[in-house]
C-alpha cells in the first residue's frame, strides 16, 4: 500500500529542502514554537504498517537527514511519542491505515515541548517534572534485613499496577491542556507517578508528599479535561490518579486551598437545594476573606448582571429535596 | 418522541437563555419534553472526584427517574452528559455498584429502583441518532448561509471515549461540524474545537483558565469565525461570560459571540433572536445576526 507522510521539519541551522513548505503558524498558546516546514514523502508498506515503519523507511531509503527518536518499536520504551495528526501518540503503536486523514498522515514534534530537530523534542521539561515529585520509595523503618523481603499485601500492589505501567513517553504531558498555559503545572505523568508512591504502603513520606502535591502547580492545577486519559498509550489514566491524590490530600487535612473550598461549597449547595448555587459558588471557592481574589472576579460579575444573566438571588430548592438530603446523610462523608 | 428532559442547573441559573431556547426547539423537532424536575445536580465531576459513592447515588436517582418515565434521558449540557454517561456506564457494568445505589434510593419514600438501562443522550446526539436529520432539515425555515461558525464541543462530550460510547460511534466527534453545514453555514476548522474552555479551573487558577478560553476563541476568530457554537453551558460561562476578562488577561480584544446549540437551531427554525434571548449575552450577538439580516 502507498502512504503519504507529511513530516514537520525543523533544524536550528534553518536549512531545508526546496520542496519543504512552510506550515501555518501555530495558534496561541503555541505561537512561540519555531516555524516548521512540512516535507512530503510517499512510502510503500504493508497495510499493517505503523507510523514508525514509515519514518524508518524514509530515513533509511529516501532522506537520511530526517531525525527520529525510537528504540524498541514495541510500545515499551516510550521513545517515539510525537504528534500524529495533531495529537500525541506513540509512532510505533499508531497504524497508518487508522491515521490517514484526507489521504495523508501528518507527523511532527509536539509544539508544547521545545524542539531539537525534526521529530525529536527536548524532554527536559518532562523529566524535571518527573523528578520534582520524588518518584522513589522512602521506605518505612525498620527496613527489612539484607536477606529479607519487604512484604506488602498483594491487593495493595495490584492497586498500583496502572501507575507502574507508565513508560514515561510523555504523550500525556504533550497534550495536557493545563501545561499548555501553565508551564509550572507538574502535569499528568509526574502526578500519576506521585500516586504510585502515595499509594505504596511501604512509603514513609505519604503526608509530606500529599502536602507538596497540594501546593501551586500540583493536583489542583489540573483542568480535568481527560486529554491525558485519551492519549496515554498504556492505560495509566493519569487524571484518575490525580483525583485519587486529591481525595487523600483532603482526607489528610490539606483543605486550605481553592479546590477543597470549591468542592465543599458545591456539595453544600447540592445538599441544601438539590442544585448548584452559582451566585455563591465562585466567591466561596476563591475564599470569602480573599479580598484581592474577590476583586478580580468583580468585572465579570458586573458584565453578567448587565447582560441579565444573574442567577436568581433567592436560590430555590428542587421539589423533593429531602431525598437528596437523605442521600447526603447516608453517603456524604465529609459533606454530611 | 418522549424524552426525560434533564435541563441541568446552569440552564436554570446563569444561562436561562439556554433553557428557553431548548424548550422552543422541542416542538419543531417533535420532542415531547418530560422534565425531571426532582432530579438533583450531577455534581459536575466535582462531587464524584471527592466521593464516587455519593455521585453514584445522586445520579443513579436521576437515571431511575428517567427509567420510571420509560424514556431516554436527554441532556443539553456536555458536562451533565459526561457525568451521567460515566455513572450509567459504571452502573450497567458493575452489579455491586448498582446494588449499592439501589440500597440507598430503594426505600424511605424514594420508591425507585434502577435497573441499569437508561440511555443518556445529549440533544446533539439525539438530532443525529433519534430525531433524524430529515426531521431537522424539514424544520429549517431560515438557512444560516453566509455565517462562518466555529464548533466548541466541551471536554465531557468528547472524553473519555469508552464511557461516552465513542468507540462504537466515532462519528459523534463530528456532529457539530455536520450540523453547522446542514443549517447552511460554514463550519470553521480549528484546533481549539475539542479543547478545554478552562472553566473547571476558573476558581483555582483564574488567569490560566481565562487564557485557555481566550486563546481558543482568538484562534477561531483568526480562521474567520463569526461566532462559536457550544453544546455546553459551562463552556458558555467561560467563553461568553468571562470573555472581556479573558481579553484583558491576553491584552487584546476578542468580541466573538458564543451561541448555545439550541439557539443556533432556533434561529434556523425561524425563531426571532428575542425568543431565543440572544440579547442576554455578555458578548453582543448583533454583528453575527446582522450577517443573516437579523436584528436583536
Amino acid at each position: 500500500m502507498q502512504f503519504t507522510i507529511e513530516i514537520g521539519r525543523y533544524n536550528p541551522e534553518g536549512t531545508y529542502a526546496e520542496r519543504a513548505v512552510q506550515g501555518e503558524p501555530f495558534p496561541p498558546p503555541w505561537d512561540k514554537a519555531p516555524p516548521k516546514r512540512y516535507q512530503t514523502y510517499t512510502v510503500e508498506l504493508t497495510e499493517h504498517a505503523v507510523v514508525l515503519d514509515s519514518l524508518i523507511a524514509i530515513r533509511e531509503y529516501q532522506d537520511d537527514s530526517v531525525a527520529v527518536r525510537c528504540a524498541c518499536r514495541s510500545a515499551i520504551c516510550g521513545s517515539c511519542a510525537m504528534w500524529v495528526n495533531g495529537h500525541a501518540h506513540l509512532a510505533c503503536k499508531s497504524k497508518l491505515t487508522e491515521f490517514t486523514k484526507d489521504g495523508k498522515t501528518r507527523v511532527e514534534s509536539p509544539p508544547s515541548m521545545p524542539v531539537i530537530r525534526d521529530l525529536v523534542c527536548d524532554m527536559t521539561p518532562f523529566w524535571e517534572k518527573h523528578f520534582k515529585v520524588k518518584p522513589w520509595l522512602d521506605a518505612k523503618k525498620p527496613e527489612p534485613g539484607p536477606m529479607e523481603e519487604y512484604r506488602v499485601p498483594n491487593a495493595a500492589m495490584e492497586e498500583l499496577i496502572q501507575e507502574v505501567s507508565c513508560i514515561s513517553c510523555g504523550a500525556c504531558l504533550m497534550d495536557c491542556e493545563s501545561f499548555a498555559v501553565n508551564p509550572d503545572f507538574l502535569g499528568p505523568q509526574a502526578l500519576a507517578q506521585a500516586y504510585r508512591y502515595v499509594g505504596d504502603p511501604r512509603d514513609s513520606k505519604t503526608r509530606d508528599r500529599l502536602g507538596e502535591y497540594s501546593g501551586p502547580g500540583g493536583i489542583w492545577d489540573c483542568t480535568h479535561c481527560y486529554e491525558c486519559v485519551t492519549q496515554c498509550p498504556k492505560g495509566v489514566d493519569p487524571l484518575e490518579q490525580i483525583l485519587k491524590i486529591r481525595r487523600l490530600a483532603v482526607d489528610a487535612g490539606f483543605t486550605n486551598n481553592p479546590g477543597t473550598r470549591h468542592a465543599d461549597a458545591f456539595a453544600a449547595s447540592v445538599k441544601h437545594s438539590g442544585r448548584l448555587n452559582e451566585l455563591t459558588l465562585l466567591p466561596k471557592s476563591v475564599g470569602l476573606f480573599n479580598v484581592f481574589g474577590q476583586l478580580k472576579t468583580l468585572p465579570s460579575a458586573i458584565n453578567m448582571i448587565r447582560a441579565g444573566k444573574l442567577p436568581p438571588i433567592i436560590h430555590k430548592s428542587i421539589p423533593g429535596v429531602n431525598r437528596i438530603k437523605v442521600i447526603f446523610d447516608r453517603l456524604g462523608g465529609r459533606f454530611k | 418522541m418522549k424524552v426525560a428532559f434533564y435541563p441541568g442547573c446552569v440552564s436554570k441559573g446563569a444561562c436561562p437563555e439556554l433553557y428557553v431556547s431548548a424548550k422552543a426547539i422541542a416542538e419543531p423537532l417533535g420532542l415531547q419534553l418530560e422534565e425531571l424536575t426532582e432530579a438533583p445536580c450531577t455534581g459536575a465531576g466535582v462531587l464524584s472526584e471527592q466521593n464516587p459513592e455519593l455521585s453514584d447515588s445522586l445520579n443513579g436517582l436521576t437515571l431511575a427517574m428517567a427509567e420510571a418515565k420509560g424514556a431516554d434521558l436527554m441532556t443539553i449540557c456536555s458536562t451533565c452528559q459526561g457525568v451521567l454517561s460515566g455513572v450509567s456506564y459504571h452502573l450497567a457494568k458493575d452489579e455491586k455498584r448498582l446494588e449499592k445505589v439501589n440500597a440507598t434510593i430503594g426505600d424511605q419514600g424514594f420508591g425507585l429502583r434502577y435497573s441499569g438501562k437508561t440511555k443518556v443522550k445529549h440533544l446533539l446526539w439525539m438530532l443525529f441518532e433519534d430525531i433524524g436529520l430529515d426531521r431537522v432539515r424539514a424544520a429549517i425555515k431560515r438557512k444560516l448561509t453566509g455565517l462562518k461558525i466555529a464548533p466548541f464541543y466541551g471536554c465531557y462530550i468528547l472524553r473519555p471515549n469508552e464511557q461516552l460510547g465513542l468507540n462504537e460511534r466515532p462519528e459523534r466527534k463530528t456532529y457539530l461540524e455536520q450540523l453547522i453545514a446542514l443549517l447552511g453555514a460554514e463550519p470553521v476548522e480549528y484546533r481549539g474545537s475539542t479543547k478545554c474552555c478552562g472553566f473547571p479551573m476558573l476558581a483555582f487558577n483564574r488567569d490560566k483558565s481565562l487564557s485557555m478560553a481566550g486563546s481558543h476563541i482568538i484562534e477561531a476568530k483568526d480562521k474567520g469565525a463569526d461566532l462559536l457554537v457550544t453544546p455546553c453551558p459551562l463552556c458558555h460561562l467561560n467563553l461568553d461570560g468571562q470573555q472581556p476578562d479573558a481579553a484583558r488577561v491576553l491584552k487584546t480584544t476578542i468580541d466573538v459571540p458564543i451561541f448555545h446549540l439550541p439557539q443556533l437551531l432556533g434561529l434556523a427554525f425561524g425563531y426571532s433572536p428575542k425568543e431565543l434571548r440572544l440579547e442576554h449575552h455578555v458578548v453582543p450577538t448583533k454583528g453575527a445576526l446582522e450577517k443573516i439580516e437579523l436584528k436583536v
